[in-house]
């Protein structure tokens, strides 16, 4: 049950999902994304100083090179700390809620926390995204009014996409953990 | 159903006593707020808990015991917290120990009911009690629109965060007070306050006194029947200077007010209110003396009559250039002269006037410049009003255009349908058909070649002058822009962000801290901070904004027809 298994994205990439439990009610599920390959971050910047350096031939001024540099450095840096991401988990905890955390390259995490009450369940949904039709998880939002409606719908695992092994697996974890709500006396 | 205990970070090595806070049974979870030590007397505990109730109105209770052993179990001491359980009766009663500098505790609970046959697993979240009282958590935009808040509806985590932060009270009381009770809490090492906020609450009141009495003879002397005659009530409704004065004013009353905040909200608005207001006033301060050393003032004002000169030369050389054979189009040579030579006269006329005002020009600008002290906003506005007066005449060509063109567009249209054999019913708002006599017929296709015939001229001038319009328009629009950014923004809340960010909670994040089977799971649950855009989105100040008036389709239809654009809409402003 716990461990790492690889799996594969949506695009062909390799992802690798770990499962750890951490009591009953409490399980964390982490889809890891390809890291950022060293031939493609090569391949950008020489592109990049390639063209500054036609346009210095060009037009002989020196600020080119410098913007190129400069521009090099702030795109990487937006890219690692706004756009990259390395790791999106769940963590369910019955009885208290779902947390969705993206990690990204540069280290920053972004945490989303939705309570139990306002979860109504967990499935799998299909899209058609270009001309590909793929899998995702998603978690439906009650609507306070309406006890049979949905209110909003959460995508999870936007940026890795995994195929739907992976998807099962993940959504088996998370309807075990939510069946014991269903079963677990509500207190008057 | 699963037990949650919410345990402050603060009490984790406190002396064993026993766990006063509050119990929410639809939850089934236990908000710990403060452990009382021993010795203590029961019965004074029960009354002191009593009153903290009436106080704040949080149902504080006596939950468990807590059990810190420094050496090895201590049988006798945890059989006499068991039956404390009796005397003060709670339903679960818990029971933690923690065994030396073991991480991993002890939580079991004794039920008085014994149809609950299964053991209940528990949850241990721990919480830093300070962060938790301070922060306010800002609901999620479709739950806030929900009017209706049914006691289930509510979130569990605003529940535990209304107790912490209503509990205020609880926490006044440190170790070195002589009271009958002792506890552990974040506030037991000693009270904090600072000198500075004690001082500025102090000498807040009466600065708020005096500001309302400042305020109410400005606002008196504003109000006055000599200002609202018609000419000066029309030129204050036009300068944009005016209605910035007059939201600024509305600002200070706000602020000076005597009422003290109700709600985060209105506490949050005052204090953006404020720094807004300081940080304007700043930089009109700094703004102003930059202008007013090497006599920038003085230059400034040399440069401005030759900067009309030089405006009206260029219009000049426009209208030479129109009453010529512009883009090669060939105008209608009667029609061109008269209307070349009227706005050229127009043009000297204005120059004149501009002359005539030349020597006072520097001491106006002196002295409308120290109006830059009362904030970089109105010195923005008295900019866009200098501009809309130097621009006065292309206005008035504007207008002039427009009007011409919107006459010869109606006339060629009613024309248009008499020779057509047509005409428009007033009374019954549709086109209908009319017999024409002959010399009607005749006479109106006359004018009608006539009127067409002249429509390039005309729509040529008119284009010129929409388009300077245009232009003078839309640099006024980005000035007011500015304003309204300088207005609305919620400077107050994002520094807060920024610097204590646990203050303005979008939610929380748990983290699941090391694991030891046999023990509860253990969770540290920290603050979710608010992302700046929603900051500011929930904080923006509302200003008199300025925004367009006409969609697309609209305003070229309008531009198409001649009518007059004023494209830019005050919020208040009657409807024409």
């Amino acid at each position: 049950m716990e461990g790492e298994r690889p799996y594969l994205s949506a695009s062909g990439a390799p992802l690798s999902l770990r499962r750890r439990q951490h009591s009953a009610s409490c399980r964390e599920l982490a889809v890891r994304c390809p890291r950022l390959q060293l031939r493609s971050l090569s391949a950008a910047t020489s592109a990049v100083w390639l063209a500054a350096y036609g346009l210095f031939a060009l037009c002989q001024n020196s600020m080119v090179l410098s913007a190129a540099i400069f521009l090099t450095l702030a795109g990487l840096i937006i890219y690692l700390h706004f756009v990259k991401i390395d790791q999106e988990s769940l963590l369910v905890i019955g009885s208290l809620g779902i947390q969705v955390t993206s990690s990204y390259a540069s280290g920053k995490e972004s945490t989303t926390f939705i309570e139990m009450s306002r979860v109504k369940d967990v499935v799998i949904n299909e899209a058609v995204h270009m001309q590909k039709v793929i899998y995702y998880l998603c978690i439906l939002l009650q609507d306070p009014q309406d006890p049979e409606g949905v209110s909003e719908v959460v995508p999870l695992f936007q940026s890795s996409k995994p195929r739907l092994d992976c998807l099962i697996e993940v959504y088996k974890s998370c309807q075990e953990i939510l069946d014991q709500r269903k079963t677990a006396p509500q207190s008057s | 159903m699963v037990l949650k205990v919410f345990f402050p970070s603060c009490c984790s090595s406190a002396e064993s006593g026993i766990l006063v806070g509050r119990w929410i049974s639809e939850q089934s979870s236990a908000v710990i707020l403060a452990v009382v030590h021993f010795p203590f007397i029961p019965v004074q505990v029960k009354q002191y808990l009593s009153q903290v109730q009436q106080v704040t109105k949080v149902n504080v209770s006596v939950l468990g015991s807590w059990n810190n052993s420094k050496q090895e179990k201590d049988e006798s001491l945890s059989e006499f917290l068991e039956d404390l359980g009796t005397i003060f009766s709670h339903d679960p009663w818990i029971q933690i120990s923690k065994e030396g500098d073991s991480k991993f505790w002890n939580c079991s609970t004794l039920q008085k009911q014994p149809n609950n046959h299964r053991e209940e697993e528990i949850i241990l979240v721990y919480y830093d009690q300070r962060k938790v009282m301070l922060s306010h958590l800002h609901p999620p935009l479709d739950t806030a629109a929900s009017t209706d808040s049914k006691a289930e509806d509510a979130s569990k985590l605003s529940a535990i965060f209304d107790t912490v932060a209503k509990s205020k009270v609880l926490f006044m009381t440190d170790k070195y007070d002589d009271g009958p009770i002792k506890m552990t809490h974040w506030q037991s090492d000693g009270v904090e306050a600072s000198i500075i906020v004690e001082l500025m609450k102090q000498a807040s009141v009466p600065a708020c006194m005096l500001l309302t009495f400042l305020l109410s003879l400005i606002s008196g002397a504003c109000n006055s029947r000599v200002l609202k005659f018609w000419p000066l009530s029309f030129l204050w409704s036009k300068l944009s200077t005016c209605e910035q004065l007059g939201h600024r004013l509305q600002h200070l009353q706000v602020i000076s007010s005597n009422k003290r905040a109700q709600n985060q909200p209105q506490l949050m608005r005052k204090a953006n209110i404020f720094v807004s207001l300081l940080i304007d006033v700043a930089l009109g301060i700094l703004l102003m003396s930059w202008l007013y050393r090497k006599n920038r003032i003085g230059h400034l004002a040399d440069t401005l009559i030759p900067v009309a000169d030089h405006i009206a030369e260029e219009l000049q050389d426009l209208l030479q250039w129109l009453m010529g054979a512009p883009a090669g189009l060939k105008m209608n040579r009667a029609l061109d002269q008269v209307l070349g030579r009227f706005f050229l006269y127009h043009i000297h006329l204005w120059i004149s006037y501009i002359h005539l005002m030349s020597p006072f020009i520097e001491m106006i600008l002196w002295y409308v410049g120290l109006s830059a002290c009362l904030g970089l906003t109105v010195a923005l506005c008295i900019l866009s009003d200098i501009i809309a007066l130097l621009t006065f005449h292309i206005y008035c060509f504007y207008v002039y255009g427009a009007r011409l063109y919107c006459l010869k567009i109606y006339g060629l249209s009613s024309l248009w349908r008499l020779f057509r054999g047509k005409k428009w019913n007033v009374l019954r708002q549709r086109v209908d058909s009319c017999s024409y006599d002959l010399d009607q017929l005749f006479i109106g296709t006359l004018l009608f070649t006539i009127l067409l015939f002249l429509l390039p001229t005309t729509a040529l001038y008119y284009l010129v002058f929409t388009l300077l319009r245009l232009l003078v328009v839309i640099v006024q629009g980005l000035i007011h822009l500015l304003v309204d950014l300088i207005d609305s923004l919620p400077l107050y809340s994002i520094i807060l962000r920024f610097c204590r960010s646990y203050r303005l909670a979008a939610g929380v994040k748990f983290r699941v801290l090391e694991q030891q089977d046999g023990k509860p799971l253990r969770l540290l649950m920290q603050i979710n901070p608010l992302s700046y855009g929603s900051v500011v989105q929930t904080y923006r100040l509302p200003t008199y904004s300025c925004y367009p008036k006409d969609s697309w389709t609209s305003l070229c239809k309008k531009l198409f027809l001649g009518e007059l654009i004023y494209p830019w809409k005050h919020k208040g402003e009657k409807q024409d």
